[in-house]
């Protein structure tokens, strides 16, 4: 249920932290990082990811593979 | 910010005497009015020409915006605002942008906080710093609440400094009203079209309203964004000056459209600035191979467009957290681990004086060229020559040939001096020796001048310079610009006409890719 950074792209340029409606993105590191348990791929909110969308850097923001796609609760 | 970067405002109605002693030097320096000569001669923005007296006011003493201004004030802009909203293709936000030299990553992201401990440690050092602009990295209303903060926060400590602001104008419209309430009344909008087929070549998408909109789309809401903010500031009496980057091949003849499209706005200045790209920069731009323009192909277009409004030729894309004056920068005297540490003590008092002297340096310069003008009376010849000058500032021929940075560029002609913009060069002396390449780099940097003016040279460099065709002129060292070089020019006329010389046009110069380079 979540997207990731790929933090070896990340520019640190803060724009994603903003815009994610469940503020699920902090600075970590010196880069940023998504906390999956509360990242809902932005449904519910808006009808793109913001993250992925504001990101400067194509493929940066991403669906991690390792969680389940998230489902909106019914 | 895209593009912008230039940026910066002023505002401030500061305080009282420094104004008041502004305003007096500015009456008898009367740049704009230069013996009955209709021409704002000390360049484009640099006179009052025919701009209303209250704008006048507001940027004479600006260093961004007074060609004038700029060998005497400096600015700083602080980097509190990291993300952006669009994307442009001269922009690689991984690495310090060329373009406008704004630090990437590896540069230090202040909070505001910071900013405003880092503006009032340089301002007390810095007595000439008079102006701080928030350009970047990313776009100042991207990141409206550091933006506005570091605002509030220096205009409580230090009411007299001024501030601007540096944008790419797509969410402009929402932060008029708080423009207007801290009183930046510069606002830089950074617009490179007015056609969204032509901005679908520039940008390849916009983050608007949390949708991402590519192509002609994304371009019509970016253009009318930034005409309508334009037209919101306009209404509120908040100068905008607007920056365009000139993309040879994209936009190059739509800028002569763009810039009647904002003047009729309101825009008080237009700069056209030159597309820097390199392959390495890792822009779109750079890596597809699109290049930026020749030295004369900007010249012409600010030319074009200079009949329509006030043009800016001095703008030097310096670095979004630049300090010093312009073509100088100083951050590395004041990086965050340093400045945390300063005790700082905000004296207006010593700044006023210190700016009270600075005026007195700007009216003896004027009367050095007014004087000198009076001689040029009654020439008449068609010749136009360019000079390069090496200076540090002051309006003195100042710096040596080996140690300059950057040449600012003059056009002599019987109308006088007028400033036409300058050349960024690699240091050319370092530590001493010069070398062969970077010799060649300054020759073909300057290479449309028939003259360069230095305060020192050596003997390799001016022969390799006389054999470029260039004259290097070091007779005027500790002098003033304008003066000198009309003196100069007036020789040169005598010798064409006693035939001792013979006039020849010279070719197109270089504009050097790269950002300004730090030196310590
Ligand atoms: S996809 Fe949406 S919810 Fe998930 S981190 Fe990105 S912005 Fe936040
Ligand atoms: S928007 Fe992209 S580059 Fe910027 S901080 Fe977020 S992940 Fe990093
Ligand atoms: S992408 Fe953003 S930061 Fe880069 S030049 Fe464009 S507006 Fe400025």
């Amino acid at each position: 249920m979540a997207f990731k950074i790929i933090a070896s792209q990340c520019t640190n340029c803060t724009a994603c932290e903003a815009e994610c409606p469940n503020l699920a993105i902090s600075e970590k590191g010196g880069t940023f990082i998504i906390d999956p348990e509360k990242c809902t791929e932005c449904i519910g909110h808006f009808d793109s990811p913001q993250c992925e969308a504001v990101c400067p850097v194509d493929d940066t923001c991403v669906i991690d593979q390792n969680f389940p796609r998230y489902q909106a609760a019914q | 910010m895209d593009t912008p970067v230039q940026h910066d405002g002023a505002q401030v109605e500061s305080s009282v005497d420094l104004e008041a002693i502004m305003q007096q030097a500015a009456e008898h320096k009367g740049c704009g009015t230069d013996g009955g000569n209709s021409k704002p001669s000390c360049g484009s923005s640099a006179g009052q020409g025919d701009m209303p007296t209250e704008i006048w006011e507001k940027v004479k003493n600006h260093p961004c915006y007074s060609e004038e201004a700029h060998h005497h004030y400096a600015r700083m802009h602080v980097a509190v605002a990291p993300a952006c909203n669009i994307q442009c293709n001269y922009c690689n936000r991984k690495y310090d942008c060329a373009n406008e030299s704004r630090p990437g990553v590896v540069s230090e992201r202040l909070t505001p906080e910071q900013a405003s401990k880092k503006v009032l440690a340089v301002a007390s050092t810095i007595p000439q710093m008079t102006v701080l602009g928030i350009a970047g990295p990313g776009d100042p209303l991207a990141n409206p609440a550091k933006t506005f903060k570091t605002f509030e926060l220096i205009s409580q400590t230090a009411p007299d400094i001024k501030l601007c602001l540096s944008t790419n104008g797509l969410t402009l419209p929402d932060h008029v009203d708080e423009i207007a309430k801290y009183n930046v009344d510069h606002v830089t909008i950074t617009i490179n079209m007015v056609d969204p087929e032509i901005g679908a070549k520039i940008y390849p998408w916009v983050f608007y309203k949390h949708q991402r909109y590519t192509g002609v789309e994304a371009a019509q809401i970016l253009t009318d964004r930034q005409l309508q903010g334009l037209e919101m500031l306009t209404e509120r009496g908040i100068l905008c000056k607007v920056n365009s980057v000139m993309i040879p091949g994209v936009n190059d003849q739509h800028l002569v459209e763009v810039n009647r499209a904002v003047k009729s706005r309101g825009a008080f200045l237009h700069n056209i600035m030159p597309l820097i790209s390199a392959p390495e920069h890792g822009t779109v731009f750079g890596l597809n191979g699109q290049r930026g323009p020749s030295a004369q192909e900007l010249k012409a277009l600010q030319d074009s467009c200079e009949g329509e409004m006030n043009m800016m030729r001095h703008c030097r894309q310096c670095r979004a957290d630049a300090v010093g004056l312009l073509g100088e920068d100083r951050s590395a005297e004041f990086t965050t681990d340093k400045i945390m540490e300063m005790e700082v003590d905000y004296d207006l008092d010593t700044r006023k004086a210190y700016q009270a002297q600075v005026e007195e340096e700007r009216v003896a310069k004027v009367a050095a060229k007014q004087e000198e003008l009076k001689a040029l009376a009654g020439e008449v010849s068609d010749i136009k020559v360019l000079a390069a000058v090496a200076t540090k500032g002051s309006g003195l021929i100042n710096e040596h040939f080996g140690h300059a940075k950057e040449f600012q560029v003059y056009e002599l002609s019987t109308d006088g001096a007028k400033f036409v913009g300058h050349r960024r060069v690699d240091l050319y002396c370092q530590g001493g020796f010069g070398d062969e390449d970077s010799l060649s780099t300054v020759i073909r940097a300057i290479n449309d001048c028939h003259a360069v003016f230095v305060s020192k040279i050596g003997g390799c460099p001016k022969s390799d310079l006389q054999a470029a065709g260039i004259d290097p002129v070091d007779r005027y060292a500790h002098e003033y610009i304008e003066k000198s070089a009309i003196t100069w020019f007036k020789n040169y006329l005598e010798r064409v006409r006693s035939g001792e010389i013979e006039h020849i046009e010279r070719g197109d110069a270089d504009i050097r890719q790269g950002a300004l380079i730090e030196v310590a």
